[in-house]
C-alpha cells in the first residue's frame, strides 16, 4: 500500500474497527507521521507522532490516560504527558524539548465517516 | 595554596570530621589526610555487635564511600602514627614515612582498658573494640564449639553497656554466658538501684547468668595454655572456654602525651571549648579529647566536636555545648535507656517511679522540684518513651508527667510540642526545627528525603520514630497528606491495591478502576495494575484489556531505545548457552543488521529492531528453542552464575545448575520492580551474588541464601537469610521471599529498600518466610506454585495469535514502510543511531534499516 499524498487536506487513515480502544497506532502521510488514539468511549484523537523531547517518532506507542478530565498520552521514552485534546504538554518531567521543537504537540481534527477515520492534515494546530 | 590537615586516627569521629569538612569547605581551602591504624576505612563501631548477626565488615561502612575518592581526601589505612614533631609540623607513621601538616587533628579514640588481671593475655581472652577483635572472638568461639562438641562456656567481665552487648553477642554465637560485675548493679553508670534490679531480671530471662558485687581475681590456663578458669574474690571459680573483658575504655593519648601536649588530670588530651589543644595548630576530637573536664565515651559528643573543629578551621565560632550522655542499650529483647540526670543528682530533684516487677518494667523520671521540668530518667523493660522523652530534657512535661511512665496506650501521653531547639537526633546533632524545616523549607515529602537532607536518623537510628512523627505532623500541618496514593486515579499504595485486588478477585483493569479508581488511569497506575494482575493470575501480558495497560516495552516485549527502535534479549538461563544457539543469535543479528553486545547480565543484546521486525526476529529465535528474556519486564531478569564445581577447581557446588533451575522457576514472575539473582560456586563469589536481590553462595554443606542486594544507584550487599540449606529449601525460602515481596512492596521499590523499610527489617521477614509467623507461607507457596505451573513463553504465544501480531505494524496505513526518520552511522563495524547533527549534515549515513526480510 502506498501512502496517500500529503497535499490532501482530509485523508483516510483506517477504519474505526481497525483501532483497539486505548491503544494507539501510527499513520504515515508523505513525510507526516500521525499518532491516532481511539479511547474507551470511542472518541478518536490524532496528534503528531514525533515526541518533542526525544526526537523519536513514538507517541503512538505511549500510554493513554487522563489528567482531571483531560484525556492524555504519555511518551514512552521520557514519560512526558500531553493533552490529546489540544496537544498541550502537561508534564515536562523537568526536561526541555529538543530545539527547535515546541513542547506542545500538533493536533489534527478527526472525523468518523461511514466507519472511516478521517484526519484533517491542514487543520493541524 | 591548600592548607594541609592531617588527621591521626580513622575512627568514627575522624570520619565525621572529614565528611563535615568536605561538605562545608566548598572552596577547597583544605586538603585532608587520614592516617588510620586499622586496616580499613572508618566504620560504624556503634553497630559492631551486628557483625555477629551475619553482617560483613563492609556493611558497617560509614557514609558515602565516594568521600574517599574526593581529590582533597587521602586515606592511609594500616598507617599508625608513631610520633608527632610539633616543631617542624611533621608526623611519622610506623612505616617510617612522614606527613607535613598545617593543622593536626588527633582523633585516636580510646582503647579497651584491661584491669591488671593475671592471665588477661591468655589465648581465648578478648576485648571488644574493633572489627578485628570481634572477628577473632567469633572465630575462636566457632572453632572451640567444634573442638569441644558442646556449647562454649563464656564469661564477660564488666556489666556495663559494652559488657551486656558482648554477652548478647556471645549468646548469639551459641555460647553460654556469665556476666561478672564489680559494682552492685548492672549498668551502674546509667541506671539506679531499682533499674539495676529490673535489668538483672531481664538479662537473666535471656539465659545469661549475672554475678554482681564480684571481683574477678585471675584467669587461669587449661592444660593446653588456653584460658580455662576464672577465679573470684569470694573464693568461687568457674570453667571457661572464652572470656571477654569489657571493663571500660581509656583515651589513647600516649601519642599526644609524647608530643608534649597538655593532658587532662585523668588522661585525655586537654582541649578548650572548641577542641584546640595547648598547641593552637593541634586539635583533638572524639573520645581522646578531654573537654570541659572529661573524656566522653559516646559517639554523639565526638561528632559535635568534629563539627566544631571544622567550623573553627573555616573561621566560625562554634563552641561545645556540653554533652548529652543519654544511652540506650542495643540488646535484642532488653529495653534499657537512660538520659539526662538519670541518677537524680541535681539539687532538689524529685523522682517519679513506676515499677511493674511482673512485667520486668522499671521507669523513673527525674524532675525539678516543681515536678514540671524534666531533668532525666531511667527506662528499663519498656523504653518506648525514650525517643520522645530524651529531647524533652529541660522542657515542660505538662501537668501530669506520670502519664509518661504508664505503659504505652494505658493513657494518652500528653501532647506536647517539642521546641524547635530540642535535639532530636543526638548522633548527628539535628534539632526538631531542622527536621521541620526539611518539610517546610526543603520540600522533603518522604522520610528518606528528610534523612538525606538533615542526616537525622542515619547513625544509630534510635531517633527515627521521633523523626518520622515530626515529619508526619509537619506534613499534616502543611496540609500535605503523607501521600501513599499511586497517582491521581488510585488513592492507595501499590501494596494496598494488590491486596484489595486479590481479595476482591478482580481480573480486569476496568473492574479494578470501577472498584478502586477514578478517571481513565495513566502511565503510572495502568502498568501497576497490569503488573498486579499478571502477578496474581499470570496471564499473557497482552491478554484481555491488558495490552493498553503496559509500557511499550511490555506491550511489544522488547526494550525501546532512544530512536524508537527496540532491543531483543533472548533468555540465556544461568548464562549457559550452546554454540548452536550462539550461531542462531549471530545469524539473526547479521540478517537484521542488529548491533550486538554482551550485557552485564551474562547474555546477548541485539539492538535496533523495528516494531515490525520483532515478530520476524522472534520467529527465528523461538524456532531455535529460545524464549523471551524479559529484559523489558518488571519481572525476573537474570540469574547470574559462575562456572562452579563442574569446571572450576575451587567450586564446591554446581552453581550453574542451580542458577538455571532458579531462572526457569522464576522466569516471567511479574513484580513491583525487576528482580535479579546470582549463584556462586564458592565463597570467592565470582557471580557477585551478594549484589543481587537474591544471592546464593555455595558452602561445603549446601547453600547460603542472601537477600536484598542491589547494584545501581545505591549499591547494597545482600544480607544472610538462611545458612547451609539444601536445594529444596533454597527454592522454598526464595519462593516465599519473592512472593512476599511481590505482595507487599511499593511500586518500583527494589528488594533492598523494601527490606530496609519493612517493619523489623530482615529479622521480621525471616520470621515470616522461614518460621511462618504470620501463617501465610502455605499461601505464598501455593501462589508461587501457580506461577510456575502456568508459565508460558510470551513470544511464542504472540507468534501464534494473528490478532496480537497486528499490534506489530509500523503504520496502520502503510504496514511495510519503515519509520522514515530512522538513520544510522557505522561505528566499529556495527551501526548506531545517527546524532541530530549527523542527520542534518547527512554524514556517513548507512541504509536505514537492513535487508527487507521475509515480508
Ligand atoms: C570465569 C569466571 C567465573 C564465571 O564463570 O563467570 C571467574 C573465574 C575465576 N575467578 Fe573470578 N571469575 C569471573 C568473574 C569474577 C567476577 C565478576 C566480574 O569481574 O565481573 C568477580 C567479582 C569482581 C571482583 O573482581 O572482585 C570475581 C572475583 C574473583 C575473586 C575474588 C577477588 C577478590 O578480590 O576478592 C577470585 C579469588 C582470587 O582473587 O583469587 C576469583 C578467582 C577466579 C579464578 C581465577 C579462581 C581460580 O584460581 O581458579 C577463576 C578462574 C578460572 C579459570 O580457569 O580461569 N574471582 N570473578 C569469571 C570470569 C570473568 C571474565 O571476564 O573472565
Ligand atoms: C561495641 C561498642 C558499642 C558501642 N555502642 C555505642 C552506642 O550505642 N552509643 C554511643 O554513643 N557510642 C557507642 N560506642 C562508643 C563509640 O563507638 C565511640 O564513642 C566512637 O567510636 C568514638 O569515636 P572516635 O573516632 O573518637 O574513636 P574510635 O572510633 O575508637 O577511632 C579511633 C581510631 O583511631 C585509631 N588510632 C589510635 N591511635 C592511632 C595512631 N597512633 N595512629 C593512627 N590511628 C590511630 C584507632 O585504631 C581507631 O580506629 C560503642 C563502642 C563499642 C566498641
Ligand atoms: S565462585 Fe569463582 S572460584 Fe568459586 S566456583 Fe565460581 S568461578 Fe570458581
Ligand atoms: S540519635 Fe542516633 S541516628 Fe539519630
Amino acid at each position: 500500500m502506498s501512502s496517500p499524498s500529503p497535499t490532501l487536506a482530509k485523508v483516510v487513515a483506517c477504519r474505526l474497527d481497525d483501532l483497539t480502544p486505548e491503544l494507539g497506532v501510527a499513520a504515515l502521510f508523505g513525510d507526516t507521521q500521525v499518532a491516532i488514539f481511539r479511547l474507551a468511549d470511542d472518541s478518536v484523537y490524532a496528534v503528531q507522532n514525533l515526541c518533542p523531547f526525544s526526537g523519536a517518532s513514538v507517541l503512538s506507542r505511549g500510554i493513554t490516560g487522563s489528567r482531571g478530565d483531560v484525556p492524555t498520552i504519555a511518551s514512552p521514552i521520557y514519560k512526558q504527558v500531553f493533552s490529546l485534546v489540544d496537544g498541550t504538554c502537561l508534564a515536562t518531567m523537568d526536561k526541555e524539548p529538543l530545539a527547535p521543537l515546541s513542547a506542545d504537540l500538533v493536533t489534527y481534527p478527526v472525523t468518523i465517516d461511514n466507519g472511516e477515520v478521517i484526519i484533517d492534515l491542514t487543520g493541524g494546530t | 595554596m591548600t592548607e594541609k590537615i592531617v588527621v591521626v586516627g580513622g575512627g568514627m569521629v575522624a570520619h565525621r570530621f572529614t565528611e563535615a569538612l568536605r561538605d562545608r569547605d566548598r572552596d577547597g581551602r583544605f586538603s585532608v589526610t587520614l592516617l588510620a591504624e586499622e586496616p580499613r576505612a572508618p566504620y560504624d563501631r556503634v553497630a559492631l555487635t551486628s557483625y555477629f548477626t551475619g553482617r560483613h565488615p563492609e556493611d558497617l561502612a560509614l557514609g558515602d564511600p565516594e568521600l574517599w575518592n574526593d581529590a582533597l581526601v587521602t586515606l592511609h589505612r594500616d598507617s599508625a602514627v608513631t610520633s608527632i614533631d610539633r616543631e617542624s609540623k611533621l608526623v611519622t607513621t610506623k612505616h617510617g614515612d612522614t606527613h607535613a601538616y598545617d593543622h593536626l587533628v588527633v582523633a585516636t579514640g580510646s582503647y579497651a582498658w584491661t584491669p591488671p588481671l593475671p592471665g588477661a593475655d591468655l589465648p581465648g581472652v578478648y576485648v571488644y573494640r574493633t572489627i578485628d577483635d570481634v572477628a577473632d572472638l567469633r572465630g575462636w568461639v566457632e572453632q572451640r564449639t567444634v573442638d569441644v562438641g558442646r556449647p562454649v562456656r563464656g564469661v564477660v567481665i564488666g556489666g556495663g553497656l559494652l559488657g551486656l552487648e558482648a554477652a548478647g553477642a556471645m549468646q548469639g554465637l551459641g555460647a553460654t554466658c556469665t556476666v561478672v560485675q564489680f559494682a552492685d548493679r548492672l549498668m551502674n553508670l546509667q541506671v539506679d538501684a531499682g533499674g539495676g534490679e529490673a535489668l538483672k531480671r531481664l538479662i537473666e530471662q535471656l539465659g545469661v547468668n549475672v554475678r554482681v558485687d564480684t571481683v574477678t581475681t585471675a584467669l587461669k590456663p587449661d592444660d593446653r595454655g588456653r584460658v580455662g578458669r576464672v577465679t573470684y574474690g569470694d573464693g568461687g571459680e568457674q570453667l571457661v572456654d572464652v572470656v571477654v573483658i569489657a571493663t571500660g575504655v581509656r583515651p589513647r593519648d600516649e601519642l599526644a602525651r609524647d608530643a608534649g601536649l597538655e593532658m587532662g588530670e585523668r588522661g585525655g588530651v586537654l582541649v578548650n571549648d572548641w577542641c584546640q589543644t595547648s598547641d593552637p595548630s593541634v586539635w583533638a576530637i572524639g573520645e581522646v579529647a578531654n573537654i570541659q573536664g572529661a573524656c566522653i565515651g559516646l559517639v554523639a559528643p565526638g561528632y559535635t566536636m568534629a563539627e566544631i573543629a571544622v567550623d573553627r578551621l573555616l573561621g566560625g565560632d562554634a563552641t561545645f555545648p556540653g554533652a548529652d550522655t543519654s544511652t540506650k542499650l542495643k540488646l535484642l529483647g532488653v529495653d534499657v535507656a537512660s538520659f539526662g540526670d538519670a541518677l537524680g543528682t541535681t539539687e532538689g530533684a524529685l523522682e517519679l517511679v513506676y515499677a511493674d516487677p511482673v512485667q520486668g518494667v522499671y521507669k523513673k523520671l527525674v524532675l525539678t522540684d516543681d515536678a514540671r521540668t524534666l531533668l532525666g530518667g531511667v527506662l528499663v523493660g519498656d523504653a518506648s518513651a525514650y525517643s520522645s522523652l530524651r529531647p524533652m530534657v529541660g522542657g515542660d512535661l505538662g501537668a501530669d508527667p506520670s502519664a509518661w511512665l504508664l505503659p504505652e496506650g494505658a493513657t494518652s501521653r500528653p501532647q506536647v510540642d517539642l521546641p524547635d531547639s530540642a535535639t532530636v537526633c543526638s548522633c548527628n546533632n539535628v534539632s526538631a526545627g531542622t527536621v521541620r524545616g526539611a518539610v517546610t523549607e526543603h520540600d522533603c515529602t518522604d522520610l528518606s528525603a528528610v534523612k538525606a537532607c538533615t542526616k537525622a536518623g542515619t547513625s544509630c537510628g534510635s531517633c527515627l520514630p521521633l523523626v518520622k512523627k515530626l515529619f508526619t505532623t509537619e506534613m499534616e500541618k502543611a496540609g500535605i497528606e503523607v501521600n501513599k496514593a499511586l497517582c491521581e486515579h488510585i488513592a492507595v499504595s501499590r501494596a494496598e491495591l494488590f491486596n484489595a485486588v486479590m481479595v476482591a478477585e478482580l481480573t480486569t483493569f476496568t473492574a479494578v478502576m470501577e472498584r478502586f479508581g477514578t478517571g481513565r488511569g495513566c502511565d503510572i497506575c495502568k502498568p501497576t495494575i497490569g503488573s498486579i494482575l499478571a502477578s496474581l493470575y499470570n496471564k499473557h501480558v497482552l491478554a484481555e484489556d491488558r495490552a493498553a495497560l503496559q509500557d511499550t516495552n511490555d506491550r511489544v516485549m522488547a526494550n525501546m531505545q532512544k530512536d524508537g527502535t527496540y532491543s531483543v534479549v533472548p533468555r540465556i538461563p544461568g548464562g549457559e548457552v550452546t554454540p548452536e544457539k550462539l550461531i542462531v543469535i549471530g545469524e539473526v543479528a547479521k540478517e537484521f543488521g542488529l548491533y550486538t553486545k554482551i550485557t552485564g547480565g551474562q547474555r546477548i543484546d541485539l539492538f535496533g529492531a523495528r516494531l515490525d521486525q520483532l515478530p520476524l526476529i522472534w520467529q527465528r529465535l523461538v524456532d531455535a528453542g529460545m524464549e523471551s528474556g524479559h529484559a523489558y519486564g518488571k519481572s525476573l531478569r537474570t540469574v547470574k552464575s559462575c562456572v562452579g564445581s563442574d569446571w572450576c577447581r575451587f567450586g564446591v557446588q554446581d552453581s550453574v545448575g542451580l542458577a538455571i533451575a532458579l531462572e526457569l522457576r522464576y522466569r516471567g514472575l511479574r513484580s513491583p520492580h525487576k528482580i535479579k539473582l546470582g549463584v556462586s560456586g564458592c565463597a570467592r563469589e565470582c557471580a557477585e551474588a551478594r549484589g543481587k536481590d537474591v544471592g546464593v553462595i555455595a558452602t561445603e554443606n549446601g547453600w547460603n541464601v542472601y537477600v536484598g542486594g542491589n547494584g545501581g544507584f545505591e549499591p547494597r550487599h545482600a544480607q544472610l537469610l538462611v545458612e547451609d540449606v539444601e536445594d529444596d529449601e533454597v527454592f522454598t525460602v526464595i519462593d516465599r521471599y519473592l512472593m512476599y515481596y511481590v505482595r507487599t512492596a511499593d511500586r518500583l521499590q527494589r528488594t533492598a529498600p523494601w527490606q530496609e523499610e519493612h517493619e523489623g527489617g530482615l529479622d521480621a521477614i525471616r520470621e515470616i518466610v522461614v518460621n511462618d509467623s504470620l501463617g501465610i507461607c502455605a499461601d505464598l507457596d501455593a501462589h508461587m506454585a501457580r506461577h510456575i505451573d502456568t508459565y508460558e513463553d510470551e513470544w511464542k504465544a504472540v507468534l501464534s495469535d494473528p490478532a496480537r501480531l497486528r499490534q506489530f505494524s509500523s503504520f496502520i496505513n502503510a504496514p511495510d514502510q519503515p519509520d522514515p526518520t530512522l538513520a544510522y552511522v557505522e561505528q566499529r563495524g556495527q551501526r548506531r543511531p545517527a546524532s541530530a547533527d549527523e542527520k542534518t549534515t547527512g554524514a556517513v549515513l548507512i541504509a536505514p534499516a537492513t535487508l527487507e526480510v521475509r515480508s
